[in-house]
């Protein structure tokens, strides 16, 4: 017993410290070269510079459209990000290496996810301000936030598993935006939802159900994710 | 320490291996021979556990494959033709990071002796991108024992270097095999395999066409022998 239980402390030490390695790796990768988040927040403030420009918006109409300008924006500015996380295991036969290690691949994925995720945190927070002085509107409200980062765990749990899926193939650039739109489509019209209806002041009761399909879907992903990773990046 | 029986190995319906035999002893070198298309990375990336087998029997100190996968990887140490290490860390972190993924104990100490090993102790802070094709294979061989593993898996390791690189190359392998390690190595270089290994393999067909030891006198006549087994006459015609 004792010693099934210390195999198991010793197992999730080494998931947790992969998951680590694999995050410090890329954070340090991308603090020297800056390739994939510049890459993204140029794409982003492009964007919303578009949107900006091509919409002449009154108020009202303004803080209905804002929640789907941001999350179109998030969403495209991703892909880049995703695709670029990936293609840099790859290119260097990186990805190999990191599959002959002696950890649980999940932690690889996992690993994946939380440096994506800070990613994509960083364009969240460069976006924000930018959008709010561009449209004149707050968007610094909490429950905002926390509907971005609930949005943002969706999104990025399936776009990362579906990047090392992409990456396989000669049209991963391509590829990766047509797997990952329809798949991630039901977490996008939640967080557009609620993060409309928090702009406009609406209840917390009437984007709660909003907020909770946004929740079933990050759990399902990630497990699923954790599940079928293994598999996915087998030859 | 490597066991191989019967392997077969087929991508959609062409077979590239036919029932492969392979047997390495603790401790030998052994080069893997053969034309392109003939396997031999097939062969090491099931060896490694990065691809499956079709069919067939494979152990390595004796875990089975696909089965133990994990605990193969805890022996092995892998050097392909690609460096499999990160442009932008430096030489260091490429290896703190292994480090972890492996969990090496003491892996500063650990670090440092690799370092030394591979002759790159003094550009251990620069950017592996900024190191030259031959620097990042020696750094590769590097990370590849940073976790002291019993068998070593070379994959073609001397694609693209010139000669001066592969003769430091050479010496690199030498002192990391020479630790009672056992290594497979594939090659197109019959020269150098023959410098470094003690038994050549050659894979044609989809199998272990011919096998020859140091011992044996056909040794001193490899090249004649490697062109009739791997290029059969038809073969040179094309």
């Amino acid at each position: 017993m004792a010693e099934a239980a210390i195999l198991r402390q010793s197992g999730a030490t080494a998931f947790g410290r992969a998951v680590g390695a694999v995050v410090w790796k890329d954070l340090a990768a991308e603090l020297r070269s800056r390739e994939l988040v510049g890459g993204m927040l140029v794409f982003a403030l492009l964007v919303i510079l578009i949107f900006n420009f091509a919409l002449e918006l009154d108020v009202r109409t303004r803080s209905a459209i804002t929640a789907g300008v941001l999350w179109v924006t998030f969403a495209f500015a991703g892909t880049i990000g995703l695709n670029r996380s990936m293609a840099v295991e790859k290119d260097r036969g990186c990805l190999d290496g990191l599959l002959l290690a002696p950890v649980d691949r999940a932690a690889i994925y996992f690993g994946k996810v939380l440096a994506n995720l800070a990613f994509l945190g960083i364009v969240v927070a460069v976006v924000l301000p930018v959008y709010s002085v561009l449209y004149n509107v707050n968007l610094f409200v909490p429950g905002l936030l926390g509907v971005i980062v609930l949005g943002s765990i969706g999104y990025v749990a399936v776009g990362t598993l579906l990047a090392a899926m992409a990456v396989q193939a000669r049209t991963r650039d391509v590829l990766l935006p047509i797997l990952l739109f329809p798949v991630v489509l039901p977490a996008l019209i939640p967080a557009v939802r609620a993060s409309t209806g928090i702009l406009q002041g609406l209840p917390l009761e009437e984007v709660a159900i909003w907020i909770r399909l946004l929740i079933v879907y990050d759990v399902v992903f990630l497990v699923v994710a954790w599940w079928v990773f293994d598999y996915v990046v087998e030859e | 320490m490597i066991e191989v029986r019967r392997l077969v190995k087929a991508f959609g319906l062409k077979p590239v291996l036919r029932g492969l035999d392979l047997h390495l002893e603790p401790g030998e070198f052994v080069a893997l021979l053969g034309p392109n298309g003939a396997g031999k990375t097939t062969l090491l990336r099931i060896l490694t556990s990065l691809a499956r087998p079709s069919l067939g029997e494979v152990r390595l100190a004796g875990h089975r494959l696909p089965g133990d996968a994990a605990a193969v990887r805890r022996i092995l140490g892998v050097v392909s033709h690609q460096p499999l290490l990160y442009g932008d860390l430096t030489a260091e972190e490429n290896l703190r990071f292994y480090a972890r993924m492996y969990g090496v104990p003491q892996a500063n100490r650990r670090i440092d002796e690799v370092l030394t090993i591979v002759g790159l102790d003094r550009r251990r802070r620069d950017r592996v991108r900024e190191y030259s094709r031959g620097m990042q294979q020696r750094l590769a061989i590097g990370r590849a024992v940073l976790h002291d593993p019993q068998i070593l898996l070379f994959d073609e390791p001397h694609t693209g270097l010139d000669q001066e690189a592969s003769a430091m190359l050479d010496g690199v392998l030498k002192q990391v095999a020479g630790e009672g390690r056992t290594v497979l190595m594939t090659s197109h270089d019959l020269l150098r395999a023959t410098d470094l290994a003690s038994r050549i393999d050659i894979l044609s067909g989809g199998v272990i066409a011919r096998s020859i030891s140091r011992a044996q006198a056909e040794w001193g006549d490899l090249p004649s022998l490697y062109r009739a087994v791997a290029m059969p006459p038809e073969r040179h015609r094309g």
